[in-house]
Order: structure tokens, then C-alpha cells, then sequence
């Protein structure tokens, strides 16, 4: 499905990073594999640090902390907000909305949309599809699109499939109206009969949390993890995504009247370094021009790798040149979807640690 | 060919004779970590990029498989 919007930009972007670090090596151990094979996958893979959020750190945390940041600088008016939107796997209950809890510490008024979604890794591509459709509507001006997930208290550190990579980290975006015709495009997919293919089976309606669920066991493959933590079929994500997110991109493209070399940068989701470099390689791009040092330096924090690639690897560029970019989410769902969006120069683009 | 992939496996998994005709993957002499190796080291090489949607278990069961998918890459 495309998606079209215009006169819409991107403002300002924040990333926001726990303080905890942890290092690989640190939790090889952990993973039932020689000293050597560890190492060799650590090259493949792109295993290296991640960031953490300590105990009772939770999403609004992360959020009100850049929030409050974007307040004091005075670069985010509160009254100016029209909308709230947060996108979360992680939200701090099952209800109230997270953003609702946002909403109310600080006091934002009363004439506004507050809005959880629940989505993982295309996460931020369906915030901001989200975001722009909002801003469609005459009464709203400007959105704030909180994306922010704590995934790492659900990871069985005994996983090797998921713990060695999985990251925590939010993100604050703000969109607003602008006089600029620049065509920026979406294009959303969904498959819901892959929906288990990244779960956490207990701790909702169907599996409430128990003594049970809560019982590590072994699967085929070594690794140890209960029904409340991440399962993912590695296997069936790998192959969705090397067989659906091409397409996707280079017909969006096409879709687009934009030949490869027209994007500056294509700022993917970052799950692991070798399945974005076999994306680089399948979708015709160079690899320097898909970033894959995300995943390394902080972890794979859901869709929150888009953002956070952006503040991290773009905020020194930016400011010489206005940058056309693809951006692309694929994940949860299965959800895979991607746009194409230029970021003008005097965009805001920051990353900062939390701090209690 | 054949010495080259050999050689690969040995050094990703050097507890296993892979000159054998036995099927690595049902064996569990390779898993799908060390097929991920296995493509960063072929890729490397042979200078090549094996396609996303050929990494698959029957593609690096045997080392006739092997010799199969990088024939296809035009690798000697």
C-alpha cells in the first residue's frame, strides 16, 4: 500500500540512550559456544556493545527524559503540541496508554491526541506514517512521535539468538506542517500469518504470566528462555526479510521516479550487521550507504535503530547538505514498510544518555 | 574448489572431518551460526555476495551443494 504526503517535515530528532553498557565478550559465556566460533560471529553478526536500561527503567522514562530535554533547551514549545504518539512494544502497563502517562506528567493540555501503537522494528516507519496522517487534519500542527522500547528485561540471557544484540533506547521526533511540495512517500506491508514468528507468548490475555511460563527451558538449538521472554524464529525473520524488503525498496523507487543513487543515505533497521549487508547487496547498494554500526554500538532497540542511526551517523552532515533518505523498517507483524523523506538542513539532530 | 570450502569448515568448526560425504547440516556438524560464518567466509573468499534467499540449509548440507551454489556465482 503507498502512502502519500506533502507539505510535512521532520523538525527535530532525539535519541535517548541508557547509560548500561554491555560488552560481548562480557556474556559469551552465557552462550554455549567455543571462545572461537563466539568471536568469528561477533565479526558476522556485528556483536559488540549494547546499550541497557537498568532495572525499573521503563519506556516513559526514556521518553519524558528526552522530552524534558527538547523542553529546557527550548527547542519544543508543550503548548505547540497537537498530538502524542508513542510507539512501543514496552509500554509501562497494559493500561493506561503510555502516552496518556506522558501526557499527564507534564501537564500537556487537554486538546490533543494521545495514542499508543503497538509495533517493533517498523515501528518508527508506521509512527511517522502515522504522524503525517494526523497532520493532515487542520486543528494539528505539530505531532510528537515518541518511539521507545525496554526489551532487554524479556531477553533470557541464556538466548543466543536475541541476547547478544537486543538494545534499549528511545526516541523523540517532531513533525510538523511546512510550505514544501517535496512528495514524501510510504510503502506499509503486513503479514499476519507470520505474526509468530517474533513473540513473546506469555503475559498477555491468552498465556497470562505463571509459575509456569516463567520456567526456562532448552530448545532444539542450545538456547534456554521461558514463555515470558523473546522467541524468534531466526530462520523464518532471515528470510522474510532477504525476500521481502528488496522488492519493497525498489519499488518504492520506481514508485517514486527515484533511480538508487538518488537516496544519500538508505538508514535501515538495524537487527544485525550481516543480514543488512546481504539487504545492501541484494537491493544493488553500496554498503557504505546503509549504515550498519548501530547494532554494534548500541544494540538492536526495535524501530528505534532508525531514529538513533540517524542522530548518530547524520548530525554532522546534515548541517552541510539536505539529505534525501530511505528509510526502512521490517519486523514484528510481520510488518515491513519504508519511505522516502528528505531531511532539510536545519533539522535537529541530537543523541543524549539518561539520566535518573 | 572443493580444498578451499574444506579448508573453511575446518577453521569454523575444526572438531569435524568435512571431506565426507555425511549430511552436515542433519548431523549438526554445522548450525545456523556457523552457516552465517560459512557465507562471510565464502562472500570473502571468492569475492562474491551469496543472495540472502540461497542461504538455506540444503545449500550448505554436503560440500557438492556448496560446489553447486558457487558454480552458479561463477566461482572455479
Amino acid at each position: 500500500m503507498y502512502l502519500s504526503f506533502k507539505n510535512k517535515r521532520i523538525a527535530q530528532i532525539l535519541s535517548v540512550l541508557p547509560n548500561k553498557e554491555v560488552l560481548f565478550e562480557d556474556e559469551m559465556e552465557n552462550y554455549n559456544f567455543t571462545i572461537a566460533k563466539s568471536l568469528k560471529l561477533k565479526a558476522a553478526m556485528g556483536y559488540n556493545k549494547r546499550r541497557i536500561a537498568e532495572d525499573g527503567t521503563t519506556s516513559s522514562d526514556l521518553c519524558i527524559h528526552g522530552l524534558e530535554y527538547l523542553f529546557n533547551k527550548d527547542l519544543l514549545n508543550k503548548e505547540e503540541i497537537d498530538a502524542l504518539i508513542l510507539v512501543t512494544q514496552t509500554p509501562d502497563y497494559i493500561m493506561p496508554p503510555t502516552s496518556n502517562i506522558i501526557q499527564g506528567h507534564f501537564s500537556l493540555k487537554q486538546d490533543m491526541v494521545c495514542m499508543d501503537i503497538n509495533q517493533g522494528c517498523a515501528g518508527y516507519v508506521i509512527g511517522l506514517m502515522q504522524s503525517f496522517m494526523l497532520l493532515e487534519q487542520e486543528a494539528i500542527n505539530k505531532v510528537v512521535l515518541l518511539n521507545a522500547d525496554v526489551l532487554s528485561p524479556k531477553v533470557s540471557k541464556k538466548d543466543r539468538n536475541s541476547n547478544p544484540l537486543i538494545g534499549d533506547a528511545a526516541s523523540v521526533t517532531v513533525l510538523e506542517k511546512t510550505i514544501n511540495h517535496t512528495e514524501i512517500v510510504f510503502s506499509i506491508k503486513m503479514n499476519g500469518e507470520g505474526a509468530f514468528a517474533l513473540q513473546i507468548p506469555a503475559g498477555g490475555a491468552k498465556l497470562p504470566n505463571n509459575d509456569q511460563t516463567a520456567i526456562s527451558e532448552e530448545d532444539a538449538h542450545g538456547n534456554f528462555r521461558s514463555k515470558d521472554h523473546l522467541v524468534m524464529k531466526g530462520d523464518e525473520v532471515f528470510n522474510f526479510v532477504q525476500s521481502e524488503v528488496p522488492p519493497l525498496i525498489l519499488e518504492l523507487l520506481s514508485q517514486t521516479h527515484h533511480d538508487k543513487e538518488d537516496i544519500d543515505y538508505y538508514m535501515f533497521h538495524q537487527p544485525n550487521k550481516f543480514m543488512l549487508q546481504k539487504l545492501a547487496d541484494k537491493i544493488g547498494i553500496a554498503r557504505d550507504k546503509m549504515p550498519s554500526n548501530i547494532v554494534e554500538e548500541f544494540g538492536n532497540s526495535s524501530g528505534v535503530t532508525i531514529p538513533l542511526n540517524i542522530t548518530h551517523n547524520l548530525s554532522n552532515i546534515l548541517p552541510e547538505k539536505k539529505l534525501k533518505l530511505c528509510l526502512s523498517g521490517f519486523g514484528v507483524g510481520l510488518t515491513w514498510g519504508a519511505t522516502i523523506i528528505d531531511l532539510d538542513k536545519d533539522t535537529y539532530l541530537n543523541t543524549i544518555n539518561y539520566k535518573k | 574448489m572443493k580444498p578451499k570450502i574444506i579448508l573453511i569448515l575446518s577453521e569454523i568448526r575444526p572438531e569435524f572431518d568435512f571431506d565426507s560425504q555425511i549430511n552436515f547440516i542433519e548431523s549438526g556438524m554445522l548450525d545456523s551460526f556457523d552457516v552465517v560464518s560459512l557465507v562471510t567466509a565464502l562472500d570473502e573468499e571468492f569475492n562474491i555476495s551469496i543472495d540472502g534467499l540461497d542461504i538455506v540449509p540444503e545449500n550448505f548440507s554436503t560440500l557438492e551443494a556448496m560446489v553447486a551454489l558457487l558454480t552458479k556465482y561463477g566461482c572455479k
